[in-house]
């Protein structure tokens, strides 16, 4: 299965930190400005899941959104969670520990492509979360 | 870097400190968890100040302070308002220097900018809101010849206010000078990237504001943001950012059921039609700095045009000439009065342009200039420094759709008025436009169809106080910089008075 969301073992790391520290997150991939097209890291409890959010894939046992509008043009690119120094202020969870997640992205070559749009578009909305994180775990 | 720049020292050891607590009651008060972090500059990661870590229980000191003040301070009449919110335009005139190297050393923005723009047009907001709450009326409708509609205009009381690091000073004061002028007291949060230009600030005005009029609260989003904007004790919320922060703020906001108002950044068209190139002369000339501005501000601004859409006729030449304009922008240090552009904010932004960099080529646009980090030498090694970059490519790419926040542009081409107006609309943003016509009646019809808050025309990134300011669609909502702003920040208060001595014969 081709994953749309993979992650760098040193930001796995931070996550599991994180995880550590403040329980159970939840990823939402930003647009706009200043801390934009970024990652947003935050308690789960504290960002509520719209019903039209992707569920791009599922990182260290977190859900990994983006919002629908987005998915359109992140549709056919891979995305590597990675981590960097030298923060950029944000309400992400990391970003207080002076560190940043960021998405690199690549896109998917077209026999992949092919894979992804055999096995039909990805869950969306809050609901979406659960069964999937119990194959992830 | 040319090491014959004159080098401009920072003169400010009086009046910028080692450390910065924060801003509570008129004072500096130490965070209750004692915690710093520290702050260091985008030009060559000097550190620059230890600046308070704080927390939620800061924010509730901050609220103490400020609540404490609002009665007395919503009761001052306007025209006391309005003569102190002068004199801290005074003060900020008369520390121009100090504030602008401040910000520069800070955020790594040209000090051509922060002398210019920045600092100058930040006191002018405290002066227009000033004039303003002078000239603010309510209303009365005379309903019947015995009854009387009074219209109110009341201050809301306390509110927050979440500023972003890409204009650390000017976007503080668009939104303090309109609440404080409405007679509410503030709590802020500045960046944590770029918390100096306001802390120096605050010295500046210590004894000009009442204590606790205004709260200056330090540290990071997630410690300081989430539990300003959380909290039951604010009557309204501003934020400038990006979109998910953009949600979050609304959530937090409707579990209080208070207003917000949100700047969450665009993806802006700037719409150059042929006839910019019917003559070889001053216009046409200002139109390709207008192309070049996508790199003002390193192209950290939620207004960078950061699509050019060049109509097919003149694409070739007129790209020819616009690259060679981008050629001439001189990237260096940002102390350097001659520098146009400086440091990108952080490594973080760093990284994020570099990734978009190559997402452009790896989509197959066409590189025309740029595309790579700037090494930079004579002490700037350790900087966050990016060539300006142009691609050319079509609108459905990545590189056309997302914000990218530095100074790379996207162009593609256009055959028709209608084409302008779709491309420019395709979009999930609407902050800013930019179109570029000789033709007044093409420059009205594609100003009016455009999506998007602020159209310039035949100019761009002119911020003046007294043009609202503010987005459709997905950049957010609220309209700052002009006095409709005010309403954001008020109640109305209707008196509904009977002056009939007559049963009303309800009942």
């Amino acid at each position: 299965m081709i994953e749309r969301v993979v992650v760098t073992p040193e930001a796995a790391e931070v996550i599991r930190r994180l995880k550590a520290q403040h329980g159970l997150l939840i990823f939402h991939q930003s647009g706009g400005c200043c801390e934009g097209t970024a990652p947003m890291c935050f308690r789960e409890r504290d960002f509520h899941v719209g019903a039209r959010d992707v569920l791009l894939g599922v990182i260290e046992g977190c859900p990994f959104y983006v919002g629908a509008a987005e998915y359109k043009y992140w549709e056919y690119f891979q995305l590597t969670i990675d981590i960097t120094s030298g923060g950029g202020d944000s309400f992400s969870l990391e970003a207080a520990d002076g560190v940043r997640f960021l998405s690199r992205s690549r896109m998917f070559a077209d026999a992949e492509a092919q894979e992804l749009d055999a096995a039909g578009p990805p869950p969306r909305g809050p609901e979406a979360f659960r069964p999937l994180a119990a194959g992830a775990e | 870097m040319p090491n014959d720049q004159p080098q401009i020292s920072v003169q400010t050891p009086a009046k910028m400190r080692k450390r910065y607590d924060n801003f509570i009651g008129g004072k500096w008060v130490a965070p209750v968890k004692g915690r710093y972090f520290t702050d260091s500059s985008p030009i060559d990661g000097r550190i620059l100040a230890e600046v308070a870590r704080s927390s939620a229980e800061d924010v509730e000191l901050a609220l103490d302070a400020a609540h404490a003040a609002r009665d007395a301070w919503g009761r001052t009449a306007p025209a006391e308002r309005a003569r102190l919110l002068n004199r801290v335009a005074d003060r900020i005139e008369e520390n121009l220097e100090l504030l602008a190297h401040t910000e520069t050393l800070d955020n790594g923005k040209p000090i051509r900018e922060t002398r210019a723009a920045d600092i100058p047009l930040g006191a002018d907001h405290f002066r227009y809101f000033a004039g303003c709450i002078r000239a603010e009326e309510g209303s009365l409708g005379e309903l019947d010849n015995d009854t009387v509609a009074y219209h109110f205009k009341e201050p809301m009381g306390v509110v927050g206010q979440i500023i972003p690091w890409n204009f650390p000073f000017l976007m503080a004061a668009w939104k303090m000078a309109p609440a404080l002028a409405t007679g509410n007291c503030v709590v802020i949060k500045p960046a944590s990237d770029t918390p100096l230009s306001l802390a120096v600030l605050m010295d500046l005005i210590a004894d000009v504001l009442p204590p606790g009029v205004l709260n200056v609260v330090n540290g990071h989003g997630s410690e300081v943001g989430a539990p300003l904007a959380a909290n039951p004790r604010i009557a309204k919320i501003a934020f400038t950012g990006e979109t998910t922060t953009g949600r979050q703020i609304m959530q937090y906001a409707s579990e209080n059921l208070i207003p917000m108002t949100l700047e969450l950044g665009g993806k802006s068209p700037n719409i150059f039609f042929a006839d910019v190139m019917a003559e070889d002369d001053a216009f046409l000339d200002k139109a390709l700095e207008g192309f070049a501005l996508f790199a003002f501000n390193k192209g950290e601004v939620c207004t960078c045009p950061s699509r050019a859409l060049v109509q097919e006729s003149i694409f070739d030449k007129f790209l020819e000439k616009a690259v060679a304009r981008v050629g001439k922008i001189k990237l260096g240090n940002p102390l350097d009065p001659t520098t146009m552009m400086g440091a990108q904010a952080s490594r973080g932004q760093l990284e994020k342009i570099l990734n978009y960099i190559k997402v452009g080529k790896d989509e197959g646009a066409r590189l025309a200039i740029g595309g790579e980090q700037a090494h930079l030498g004579g002490g700037l090694e350790n900087g966050f420094y990016i060539k300006p970059t142009v691609f050319v490519g079509h609108n459905k790419m990545r590189i056309f759709q997302e914000e990218i926040f530095g100074p790379v542009l996207s162009v593609t081409t256009f055959k028709t008025l209608e084409d302008a107006i779709a491309i420019g609309n395709d979009t999930l943003y609407g902050l800013g436009a930019g179109v570029w016509s000789r033709n007044g009646t093409t420059a009205y019809r594609v100003g009016r169809e455009i999506q998007a808050g602020r159209v310039w025309t035949n100019c761009y990134h002119m911020y003046p106080a007294h043009a609202a300011f503010g987005g459709y669609k997905q950049s957010g909502f609220g309209r700052e910089t002009h006095k409709m702003i005010m309403e954001h920040y008020q109640q109305t208060k209707n008196l509904l008075v009977s002056y009939s001595p007559n049963a009303m014969g309800f009942f």
